[in-house]
């Protein structure tokens, strides 16, 4: 899978849990929680989402490497490629 | 149009989802209605057969106005309605109330059919009466422009300032050391997938709804002049929703689902709030509300009673902060727990039981 397709479907499972954002306006470099408005259960929600999604399950060790939507595409690749 | 809580005085139906003569099953979704909490799906809480349509799409009405009849099972079918269609109500039904509530309403001039019954099989008491009278006259159809966001914010208001008023509430607050709780944690989700995975909340809230058992005195419903003990521990958990406002949805029986039952309820809950599709059942029916602002990196929060519930747990940010253990000092995760509580209901003597009972259970994260 080629990063445009993980950032699509990163962008999926975010407008899964908030679909009232615009996400045209989200900025990859900073964390997606603050600008979205997302507290620990949206984010586990989203989480589920990637799973689905994805077939990769995010540990909590790497809860830090999907804090931005630039971050999450580049783990999620990295994750898929191997 | 059932009460999603004591804020809402009233509904717009939005659409059918079931017609006269289709069979229902308790549980089913038969209607959608716009409300102050959001577009909320009606469930029915009996088996049978539709009967009669009574409210039309697109019709705001007050809190208890039947919307259906629904025929149950082994009642025989009633002759045919001689009432026109959809949208013209029934014809007078005697509704059930109590004697009391009966005089009390004559004399206010109220109808027993526009009031919902907190009583036992929803009879209508003295005290719904008094609140109906309490609150203000029928809404009006609102102007489309009054936005869903303001609604709600208006009828927050009136149930925080209701609250306020009328209930002398007091304050306590400690602070937990999760250290072992945490530890825990950390073990067991460290092999899981994210499905199975527990968040530090599911434990707070198990916890605080198991001490609730020994405090049926802060379990409880302020009606008519006394605390009266609820029926189960359901606790109500307040969601904020992004835009402004929250809702209150309820975990029923809290108390007796498994940890990681719990957890995958929160979510679902929180999703839909948050998402849509939130039902009727699961926004009535908590006996204490837990406010939880940790999130955004509150550390203690001291909530304002839903009434007529007698307390409201609160739960702040799970930290890092200097503990004295073994007589050092070390870095230890703490959280701050909160109790807002009735004067009327319970005296601060209990509530610090409650909050030591509640601290104590988070040192045994495994029995929770």
């Amino acid at each position: 899978m080629i990063p445009a397709d993980v950032r699509s479907a990163v962008l999926r499972a975010l407008g899964s849990v908030a679909p009232e954002a615009d996400l045209t306006r989200l900025d990859p470099g900073r964390p997606i929680r603050d600008q979205l408005d997302i507290d620990s259960m949206d984010f586990m929600n989203f989480l589920l989402e990637l799973d689905r999604e994805l077939h990769v399950d995010v540990p909590e060790m790497d809860y830090a490497r999907v804090a931005t939507l630039d971050q999450c595409v580049a783990y999620l690749s990295a994750r898929l490629e191997t | 149009m059932p009460s999603l809580g004591a804020d809402m005085r009233a509904g717009r139906l939005l659409e059918w989802l079931k017609q006269p003569g289709d069979r229902v099953t308790r549980g089913d979704i038969i209607a959608e209605v716009d409300t102050d909490k959001g577009v909320i799906e009606v469930e029915v809480f009996t088996s049978g057969v539709v009967e009669r349509l009574l409210v039309e799409p697109g019709t705001r009405v007050p809190v208890g106005t039947p919307l259906a009849t629904i025929r149950e099972e082994g009642v025989p079918e009633a002759a045919p309605a001689a009432a026109g269609p959809p949208g013209v109500p029934a014809p007078p039904e005697r509704h059930r109330a109590s004697p009391l509530a009966r005089r009390r309403a004559a004399e206010l001039g109220l109808d027993l059919r526009t009031i919902a019954g907190s009583g036992p099989s929803g009879v209508v008491t003295r005290e719904d009466v008094e609140r109906a009278a309490r609150a203000p006259a029928a809404p009006p159809e609102e102007a489309g422009e009054v936005d869903r966001t303001a609604r709600m914010r208006a009828a927050i208001a009136a149930a925080v300032s209701r609250s306020k008023r009328e209930i002398p509430h007091y304050y306590l607050a400690t602070t937990v050391d999760l250290g072992g709780l945490m530890t825990w944690l950390a073990d067991y989700n460290r092999n899981r997938p994210v499905a199975e995975r527990l968040g530090p909340n599911a434990l707070l809230l198990k916890a605080t709804a198991l001490a609730l058992r020994d405090f049926p005195d802060l379990n409880a419903q302020w009606l008519e002049g006394r605390a009266v003990p609820a029926q189960g521990i359901h606790l109500g958990l307040a969601i904020s929703l992004r835009g402004g406002g929250l809702v209150v949805a309820t975990l029923p029986n809290t108390d007796q689902r498994p940890v990681s039952q719990l957890m995958t309820d929160v979510m679902e809950v929180v999703r839909r709030a948050r998402t849509g599709g939130l039902r009727s059942s699961e926004l009535s029916g908590s006996t204490v509300t837990v406010t939880q602002l940790g999130d955004r990196g509150v550390e203690s929060v001291f909530g304002v009673i839903y009434p007529p519930q007698v307390a409201i747990v609160g739960l702040g940010r799970v930290v890092e902060r200097p503990w004295v253990v073994g007589g050092r000092v070390v870095p230890r995760p703490v959280v701050t727990v909160t109790l807002a509580a009735d004067h009327r209901a319970s005296d601060g003597h209990r509530g610090g039981l409650f909050l030591f009972a509640l601290s104590g259970l988070l040192q045994e994260p495994e029995r929770l």
